[in-house]
């Protein structure tokens, strides 16, 4: 399926990336070819397929809840690019 | 000394012919005159390396023993490491100092390793060539115009060179085996959920498995034994019991039953590639082994419903990289928006945020069914291919790669790299363990054989791995390591 510049970035707001007006024309074509390789599949018949989420149809091993690991707030924080009073800050949300 | 196996320094360290320290010492002598022109190494521990080097020489000499105690290892900069930086390969997390390590670090430390490094990795392991990493390409040791593969290339490429006795890498879609191919030594993709993934960086959780880059099969054993088992903070980790995956090395393979899968021996693959891997299959007549062909019908879609999968669980995985918390912050945001927008686009390479649209395309409303939902169903129909194989057959056998390292930046097409993992992606989607071991030489350059056990089998692939090099010497050989100006 070919995309269009459009379709580009609604996709691209929607991953939270920024595409440039210089590389439009290039995502736009590398994305139309990666989505042609990966079409191949449809001409495949899989009506009766059951779907594989996990290699070995294994479920989700549940454990009791209990505490385990105990969270350093100021050794995580000192990776932050700006925090503040053990706050993370980022540019103002609301007026 | 520094060329030798794990098995051998080993022996060489309970012997006392050699210390950690030495050891230690040489291979950091090696790194500091090799490590410019291969570029296999993002981060050097050279003082950590030195202490901990020193603290297993005194467990040595206090009676404490162990396959793996003060043998020095690098780690693929995508598993976490306490207070060293884990970079993935990317600017995002440039400045990223781990705050703890990855279950398999861990594991390799109370097992006594000395840890020299962090290696260097295609950016998120998204890649087969290392070309995509931020830190810059890394050389293949025996050829240093070619790549090394990836994404563990400088895994790969660091104990080709014996810059490390061992090293670490991780296999989404041929990530430890393509690599190891390409650089002439063993790559051994586990089971997925065999060895824990909690603490390495996520690339496409439904794939993604840990596993050894050796100079050996037996060296890959001696690895797995550490790093294999349950772990009760990888909710996809599998509580089956662990082998001594050393124990049955040496198991006669009177009787085994080798399938070669047509698709695997068809148009696209190097004719001296080819014969290298049907004379290797003759040695394990030798041994006793019968081989028949065997059909795997879908392999031709895996490469389409990897290309779904594995992008549409990044774009999920990597949702998490927004500037807050950890790593790169863009320059002065106006806003929120634009300041995730700026830092992701300004701290993702372009291959990572190809894969990154192309899975929210696919995961986006009103597309799930044709995309994601298809991709699964394509995946147990793969899945489905080897469970009938593996009813008439052990062991499925095929070359790695369809030919031999390639030229930095011949490549500059992301499908023709995709197809590049052509042999290896089916593996992944059917979580099977994988190994690739070296098989020949075609103009001087490795070649890989891909081997191929059902789930948990991962015993019976290092003895079948570990009897071909018993029995020839591809393993064995070196790069000479030409290096541009030589």
């Amino acid at each position: 399926m070919a995309l269009d510049r459009s379709e580009v970035e609604k996709i691209a707001h929607l991953a939270r990336l920024h595409v440039s007006d210089a590389e439009a024309e290039e995502v736009t074509t590398r994305i139309t070819d990666i989505l042609a390789l990966i079409d191949q599949m449809q001409s495949v018949n899989t009506d009766n397929v059951e779907p594989l989420a996990h290699p070995t149809d294994a479920v989700q091993r549940l454990r009791e809840d209990k505490v385990t690991a105990e969270i350093n707030r100021d050794e995580l924080q000192k990776l932050a690019p700006k925090s503040q009073d053990g706050l993370y800050l980022v540019p103002k949300v609301m007026d | 000394m520094i060329e030798k196996t794990v098995a051998e320094l080993s022996a060489a360290l309970a012997a006392g012919d050699i210390s950690s320290v030495e050891l230690t010492q040489t291979y950091l002598n090696r790194i500091g005159q090799l490590n410019s022109e291969l570029n296999a190494f993002i981060t050097v521990c050279e003082d950590s390396a030195m202490q901990q080097a020193n603290a297993a020489d005194t467990a040595r000499a206090g009676g404490d023993s162990g396959a793996l105690l003060g043998i020095p290892i690098a780690h693929k900069d995508i598993f976490c490491t306490e207070g060293v930086l884990t970079t993935c390969g990317s600017r995002m997390l440039h400045n990223f100092v781990s705050p703890y390590n990855a279950t398999v670090v861990e594991r390799l430390n109370s097992a006594g390793v000395v840890t020299l490094g962090k290696t260097n990795m295609d950016e998120f392991a998204m890649g087969s060539s290392n070309e995509t990493s931020f830190f810059g390409d890394v050389r293949n040791p025996w050829d240093t115009k070619r790549v090394p593969g990836g994404s563990s290339g400088g895994s790969a490429a660091a104990v080709a060179a014996d810059l490390c006795a061992m090293a670490t890498g991780t296999d989404t879609g041929g990530s430890i085996r393509q690599p190891a191919a390409f650089c002439g030594i063993t790559g051994f993709k586990p089971s997925y959920g065999r060895v824990s993934r909690w603490g390495m960086v996520a690339f496409a959780s439904s794939l993604d498995q840990a596993g050894p880059l050796t100079k050996s099969a037996e060296d890959a054993a001696l690895m797995l034994n550490a790093i294999a088992g349950l772990d009760e903070k990888d909710s996809t980790s599998i509580d089956t019991p662990t082998d001594d995956y050393t124990a049955g090395l040496n198991n006669s393979l009177e009787g085994l039953k080798i399938g070669i899968p047509r698709q695997h021996f068809a148009e696209g693959l190097n004719s001296e590639v080819e014969q290298s891997i049907r004379d290797a299959l003759k040695e394990y007549e030798k041994l006793g082994a019968t081989i028949k062909e065997i059909d795997l019908p879908n392999n031709h879609l895996s490469v389409s419903a990897y290309y779904v999968v594995a992008p549409a669980e990044a774009s999920a995985n990597l949702s998490r990289f927004d500037g807050v918390r950890y790593g790169y912050r863009c320059e002065d945001p106006v806003d929120l928006e634009d300041m995730y927008k700026r830092s992701r686009s300004e701290g993702f390479g372009d291959e990572v945020k190809r894969r990154i649209l192309v899975g929210t395309y696919a995961l986006s409303a009103g597309f799930y069914d044709a995309y994601y939902r298809k991709a699964q169903k394509i995946r147990r129909l793969i899945k489905n291919d080897f469970d009938e194989a593996f009813k008439e057959v052990d062991v499925i056998i095929g070359p790695t790669s369809p030919h031999t390292a390639f030229e930095l930046g011949s490549k500059s097409d992301p499908v023709a790299m995709y197809l590049e993992d052509i042999y290896t992606i089916a593996v992944n989607l059917a979580g099977l363990p994988g190994i690739s071991v070296p098989a020949g030489l075609v103009d001087g350059l490795p070649i890989g054989m891909h081997m191929v056990t059902n789930d948990f089998e991962e015993s019976k692939l290092l003895n079948i791995a570990h009897k071909f090099q018993q029995s020839t010497d591809w393993h064995t050989r070196k790069p000479a390591i030409k290096t541009e100006e030589a």
